[in-house]
C-alpha cells in the first residue's frame, strides 16, 4: 500500500522555493482530500443503506407475512376463550396415605371478582357484599368500585351459601369464576409432610396451586402433570397409625411439660415412613405465616422430626457397639473398663451413677455408660468410626422427598479428633435429625443393609448397602433388648411386642456455648419386635419433665420411653402385629394362659 | 439596448417553484402517503363511532377532528417538501431546540390524562405530545452533527449526537415512554450506522445485546415470564393483543364486510395503536397487504434514492426520516400480529391523533424535501470511473 502523505510537503517547499503561496496548493490538497473522503463515506452509506433497505423488506415481508398465516388460520374464535383457562392447570393430583385414605384433595369452589365499568349500584353492592363478608369494609369497596379500576378480586374463594347471597345482590358486575382449592380433610395430621399450598397464577377461570411446603412442594411437578391423569400421590404414611401415635405423642407433650416433640415410625425393611410427627403442628388447609424473627423452630411449620438437627445422646452407643462388634474389637461379655471420670486433656467424661471399675458390653449399652462407651470408641479410632457413621447415613442429608429434607445438614465437628470420636460415641458433638436416627436404626436392626428413609409407599425391600452382619444385628438386638428389659429403658416392656431400643438424654447446647444443666432432648430409639423387628419408631421429647415426682426427672427413662411405650402399645395392633410371647430370657420359664 | 430602454427583465433563477418540484418529488412517496391517509381516514370511519358514542361525542367527532389534523398535516407536508435542504435543517434544528425545552419542562407543565404517564401539554382545544414533534428535529440535529464530523479538521460530531440523544432518553424515559426512547435510540444506532460506524463496535453492541437477553432471561425471573408469555403459544382473548389477533383471524382474505367488524366495540385503542386489527377485520388480508406495500413504498423507494445522494446530511437525514417511518409502521404492526411484545405506537398517517399526524406530515414533508432529485455530479463519476 502507498501511503499518501496528508500534506503535500515536497510542493510546499518548491512554491515556497519559487516564491508561490504555498496555501493554494494546501487548499486544493484540502479539496482532494475532503472528495476522497466522501466518495468512501458515500460507497460506504451506500452498502449499508443497501442492507437496511433489505432488513426492512424483510421485515415488511414478515409482517405481511404473519398477517397473511393469521389470516389464513381458520380457528373459531369461541372455544379458545375455555382453553385459555386451561392454560392454568387446575386438576391437582390427590394424595393418599399407602392404603388409598385421601390425605389431599381438591374442591371445587367459586372466586368473586367485580367489574364495576358493568356495575349498576355500586352503594348498593358494596353494601350488601360487607353484609355478606364481615370482613370486607364497606366504604373501601365502594372507593374501589367507584375509581378507575375496572377489575377487582373481592374474595378468592367463597362457600355456595356465599356465593348465592352475592348472586341475590343481582348486580351484573359482580362475577364469579371457578376456582379449586386443595383441602386436607385430616387437618393437622401429617401437616409437616405435606406441607401446604398456595395459589399461584390467578385467571379469572381457574387459578394454579403451587405447592409451598413438605410433599406437595417436593411433588409440585408431578401432582401438576397432567401427563398423570390425576393418578393419586401414594404415600407411605399410614393414616390410623399417624392418627393413634399423634395423639399419643400429644398427650405425653402435655404431660410431661416439653415444649415440643417429634416421632418417626419406619419400616425397617423398606425404609417406608409409616408416621411422622412434629409437635406442636399447624392446620395445612390454614397453613400459618413464617416466622420472620427468632429461631425457625419456635414456629409450628418447623418440623423437628426432619429439620431439627439434635445431639441425641446415649443413643449413638449402639452404632459405637455394633461396630466394635463389627469390627471383632469386643464381644457381648468382654469387660471394658469404667472406672471414672475418664480424663482426656482438661476435659472429663463421667457416668450418671458410678457402674464400679468394670462392665460387660451388654451393660455398658444397658447401663449406658460413657465412659465404656469412650473407651470402646478410642479402641475404633477417629477414621473408621466417622466411615461406619457415615455408612449409616449420618452425615449427610438424608434423601426423604419433602422438599426441606436434603438441605438438612448434620451438624459434624470441626474436627474429628480423638476427643470427639469419645463424644460422639455417645451421642455429644454430632447433630442429627431424628429421622437421621430412624433410619440408622432400621439398618442396626433389618440385619445390616443401609435404609434410605421414604416417604413413597410401594417401592419394596431395600437392598441397600450392607453396613454390619446379620450376626452383628442380632448380637446389638438382644443387648437392646436387655436395655429395655433390664436396663433404663424399663419402662418401653410392652406386653407381648417385645421392644428393644436405646435410651438418650442429651443437654441442650446453650446458644452461647456450654450446656445447659436443666434442658434435656430425650429420646427412644426403639425397635420391635425384637428377635425380628419390623418397625423403628423414634421418639424425641424437646425439654420434656416429669415434675411428678419430689424433684423434676428429666431423663429419657422417665420421659420419652413411657411415650414411645405408649405408641407403639397403640400402634403395633393397627401395624398388623401379633402379640407375641416372648420366652424371658436367661430363667426358662415359660407363661402359659390357663 | 432593449434592456436600458425596458429595464431588465425579471430574473429567474431555474424554474418557477411548483414545475420543479412536481418534476423532482418522489412522486411514488407522495402518491402512497395520500393513499395512506385515505385508508386513515376510511378505517376512521368504521373504528372511532363506537369510541364516539363511549364518550358521548357526536359519531363521527373523531373522523372530523381526523380530516381537520389531516388537512392541516398535509399542508404542512407539502410546505416541507418545497424547501431546500438547508432550510429543512435549519427549520429541523430550531424546532428540535423548542421541542427539547418542552419535552424537559413536562414534569413540571404536562399533564398525563390520568393515564398514568406524563407525556402531554393541555392546551385548551387539545392536547400535544411533544415527543410526537422531538422526533423529525432530532434526526435533523444528528444528521447535522454527523455529517459535520465527516469533515476534514471537524468536530466529534458523533459523540456529540449520541449525548443528546442519550439526553432525550432520559426524558422519554422519566415519562415514561420506553416505546418513544427505545424509537430514538434506534434511530441514532440506524444514523450512525449509516454514517460509518466501525463493523467492530457493531458486532460488539450485536453480541453485547444477546449476551445481556441470555443472563437476563436465565437470572431474571420476572424477565424470563415475559418473554414466556410472549413466545408461549396461547394468548388470553381477553386482552388486547387476544382481541386483535382474533380480529385479523376473522377477516380471513377479504374482510367480514364494511362496518361489520366487531373488534372496534371491545377495543379501547381500535383507532390508534390498534387500527391495523379493524382494517384486517372489515377489510381482510387485502387491504392489510397493500397498507404494508404502501409503507414499503415509501420507506424503501427513499432509501433507494438516499443511496445515490452525494450530500452526507441528506443522505443520513433522509435515512432517519425514513427510518423512523418505517419503524413506526412496523412496530405498531409487529404489535398487533404478536411479532412484538406489546408497545403503544401509532401507525404513521392511518392511526387517529392530531400530534401523530401533524408531526407524521412534517416528518414525510422533510423527508420528500431530502429525496428531491438533485445533481449528484454522475457525470463525474464516470468520468473518474473511465480514468485509471
Amino acid at each position: 500500500m502507498i501511503r499518501t502523505p496528508l500534506r503535500p510537503l515536497a510542493r510546499i517547499l518548491d512554491a515556497r522555493a519559487r516564491g508561490e503561496n504555498p496555501e493554494a496548493i494546501e487548499r486544493e490538497n484540502l479539496r482532494l482530500r475532503h472528495e476522497q473522503m466522501r466518495d468512501r463515506a458515500r460507497a460506504r452509506a451506500e452498502g449499508r443503506l443497501l442492507i437496511l433497505g433489505f432488513l426492512f423488506l424483510c421485515a415488511f415481508t414478515a409482517v405481511g407475512g404473519r398477517m397473511a398465516v393469521l389470516a389464513a388460520s381458520d380457528e373459531p374464535g369461541e372455544p379458545r376463550a375455555i382453553a385459555s383457562g386451561a392454560a392454568i392447570v387446575a386438576q391437582r393430583a390427590d394424595i393418599t396415605d399407602r392404603r388409598g385414605r385421601i390425605l389431599a384433595t381438591n374442591l371445587a369452589t367459586h372466586s368473586l371478582y367485580a367489574q364495576p365499568p358493568l356495575m349498576i349500584d355500586k352503594a348498593r353492592a358494596a353494601r350488601e357484599l360487607a353484609e355478606i363478608f364481615p370482613d370486607l369494609d364497606r366504604d373501601r369497596l365502594l372507593r374501589q368500585f367507584t375509581g378507575k379500576r375496572k377489575f377487582l378480586w373481592i374474595k378468592r374463594q367463597i362457600s355456595p351459601e356465599q356465593m348465592q347471597q352475592v348472586h341475590d345482590i343481582g348486580d351484573p358486575g359482580l362475577l364469579f369464576g371457578p376456582r379449586e382449592m386443595r383441602l386436607y380433610p385430616n387437618g393437622k395430621l401429617a401437616a409437616h409432610v405435606l406441607g401446604g399450598t398456595r395459589f399461584g397464577q390467578e385467571g379469572v377461570h381457574s387459578a394454579e396451586v403451587v405447592g409451598v411446603a413438605g410433599v406437595e412442594k417436593a411433588f409440585d411437578e408431578y401432582l401438576r402433570d397432567p401427563a398423570n391423569g390425576a393418578a393419586p400421590l401414594r404415600l407411605s404414611l399410614d393414616l390410623t397409625v399417624q392418627a393413634a401415635a399423634r395423639r399419643v405423642l400429644a398427650g405425653g407433650m402435655t404431660l410431661l411439660n416439653a415444649k415440643g416433640a417429634a416421632a418417626v415410625l419406619m419400616d425397617v425393611h423398606t425404609g417406608e415412613v409409616i408416621s411422622l410427627i412434629s409437635l406442636p403442628d399447624f392446620d395445612p388447609n390454614d397453613r400459618p405465616a413464617p416466622l420472620n424473627m427468632g429461631h425457625p423452630s419456635d414456629s409450628p411449620l418447623f418440623n423437628r422430626a426432619v429439620q431439627g438437627v439434635y445431639e441425641l445422646g446415649s443413643t449413638f452407643k449402639t452404632f459405637a457397639i455394633a461396630q466394635a462388634l463389627e469390627l471383632g474389637l469386643v464381644e457381648p461379655d468382654t469387660m471394658i473398663d469404667t472406672e471414672g471420670p475418664l480424663r482426656w486433656g482438661k476435659y472429663s467424661i463421667n457416668d450418671f451413677h458410678d457402674y464400679g471399675d468394670k462392665l460387660s458390653v451388654t451393660d455398658v449399652i444397658v447401663e449406658s455408660s460413657n465412659i465404656g462407651t469412650a473407651h470402646i470408641a478410642q479402641k475404633i479410632g477417629a477414621e473408621r468410626q466417622r466411615d461406619f457413621l457415615g455408612r449409616l447415613g449420618l452425615l449427610k442429608p438424608t434423601g426423604l422427598e419433602m422438599v426441606e429434607a436434603p438441605g438438612i445438614e448434620p451438624l459434624l465437628p470441626a474436627k474429628w479428633s480423638e476427643l470427639s470420636t469419645m463424644t460422639i460415641s455417645y451421642g455429644h458433638g454430632l447433630s442429627v435429625s431424628p429421622l437421621h436416627l430412624a433410619a440408622a436404626y432400621a439398618t442396626i436392626a433389618n440385619g445390616g443393609r443401609r435404609i434410605e428413609p421414604t416417604l413413597l409407599a410401594g417401592n419394596g425391600v431395600q437392598q441397600g448397602e450392607r453396613v454390619i452382619s446379620e450376626t452383628v444385628s442380632a448380637k446389638v438386638r438382644k443387648m437392646l433388648r436387655q436395655v429395655v428389659v433390664r436396663g433404663t429403658a424399663s419402662m418401653a416392656d410392652v406386653e407381648g411386642y417385645a421392644v428393644a431400643g436405646k435410651t438418650g438424654s442429651a443437654d441442650k447446647p446453650k446458644p452461647t456455648g456450654g450446656y445447659y444443666k436443666d434442658r434435656v432432648i430425650s429420646t427412644f430409639a426403639s425397635m420391635f419386635p425384637a428377635d425380628d423387628p419390623r418397625y423403628v419408631l423414634v421418639v424425641t421429647l424437646d425439654e420434656p419433665e416429669d415434675r411428678t415426682g419430689s424433684e423434676p426427672r428429666r431423663t429419657a427413662g422417665w420421659t420419652a420411653v413411657p411415650v414411645a411405650a405408649e405408641i407403639i402399645r397403640r400402634v403395633a395392633p393397627l401395624l398388623g402385629l401379633r402379640p407375641a410371647i416372648e420366652p424371658a430370657p436367661g430363667f426358662g420359664v415359660t407363661l402359659a394362659g390357663n | 439596448m432593449t434592456e436600458m430602454v425596458y429595464g431588465a427583465a425579471p430574473m429567474r433563477v431555474g424554474d418557477p417553484i411548483l414545475p420543479r418540484w412536481w418534476r423532482t418529488v418522489d412522486k411514488w412517496a407522495l402518491s402512497s402517503v395520500l393513499l395512506l391517509f385515505g385508508i386513515g381516514m376510511l378505517l376512521g370511519l368504521a373504528a372511532s363511532p363506537p369510541l364516539a358514542a363511549r364518550n358521548g361525542l357526536d359519531p363521527f367527532h373523531y373522523v372530523e377532528r381526523q380530516a381537520l389534523f389531516g388537512a392541516i398535516a398535509l399542508i404542512v407536508m407539502f410546505a416541507f417538501s418545497m424547501m431546500s435542504p438547508d432550510m429543512v435543517r435549519r427549520l429541523g434544528v430550531l424546532g428540535f431546540v423548542v421541542t427539547f425545552v418542552a419535552l424537559a419542562l413536562l414534569p413540571v407543565l404536562g399533564t398525563d390524562f390520568g393515564k398514568g404517564a406524563v407525556r402531554w401539554y393541555s392546551l385548551g382545544f387539545g392536547s400535544v405530545q411533544p415527543s410526537e414533534f422531538l422526533k423529525p428535529g432530532f434526526i435533523m440535529l444528528v444528521a447535522w452533527l454527523m455529517s459535520a464530523s465527516q469533515e476534514v479538521n471537524s468536530p466529534p460530531g458523533k459523540s456529540f449526537s449520541f449525548g443528546i440523544a442519550i439526553a432525550v432518553v432520559a426524558f422519554l424515559a422519566m415519562q415514561p415512554d420506553f416505546g418513544q426512547a427505545a424509537l430514538i435510540l434506534f434511530i441514532w444506532g440506524v444514523m450512525y450506522f449509516v454514517a460509518g460506524a466501525p463493523l467492530a463496535l457493531l458486532m460488539g453492541v450485536a453480541g453485547l445485546s444477546v449476551a445481556t437477553g441470555v443472563v437476563a432471561y436465565n437470572n431474571s425471573e420476572h424477565f424470563a415470564r415475559r418473554i414466556d408469555g410472549f413466545l408461549s403459544a396461547d394468548i388470553d382473548p381477553r386482552t388486547q393483543i387476544g382481541y386483535a389477533i382474533d380480529a385479523i383471524r376473522e377477516g380471513g382474505f377479504l374482510g367480514v364486510g364494511l362496518g361489520e367488524g366487531q373488534v372496534k366495540q371491545v377495543l379501547p385503542d381500535a383507532h390508534t395503536d390498534f387500527i391495523i386489527a379493524v382494517a384486517a377485520e372489515e377489510y381482510g388480508l387485502a387491504l392489510v397487504l397493500a397498507t404494508i406495500t404502501l409503507y414499503a413504498i415509501i420507506v424503501l423507494g427513499s432509501l433507494y434514492r438516499l443511496i445515490r445522494e452525494r450530500d452526507p446530511f441528506i443522505r443520513l437525514a433522509g435515512t432517519g426520516l425514513a427510518c423512523i417511518f418505517g419503524a413506526q409502521a412496523l412496530i405498531n404492526m409487529g404489535v398487533a400480529v404478536r411479532l412484538l411484545p406489546a408497545k403503544g405506537m401509532t401507525l404513521p398517517f392511518v392511526s387517529y391523533g392530531g400530534s401523530s399526524l401533524v408531526a407524521g406530515g412534517i416528518l414525510m414533508g422533510m423527508l420528500l424535501a431530502l429525496t428531491r432529485k438533485r445533481p449528484q455530479g454522475e457525470i463525474g463519476d464516470i468520468l473518474r470511473r473511465k480514468r485509471p
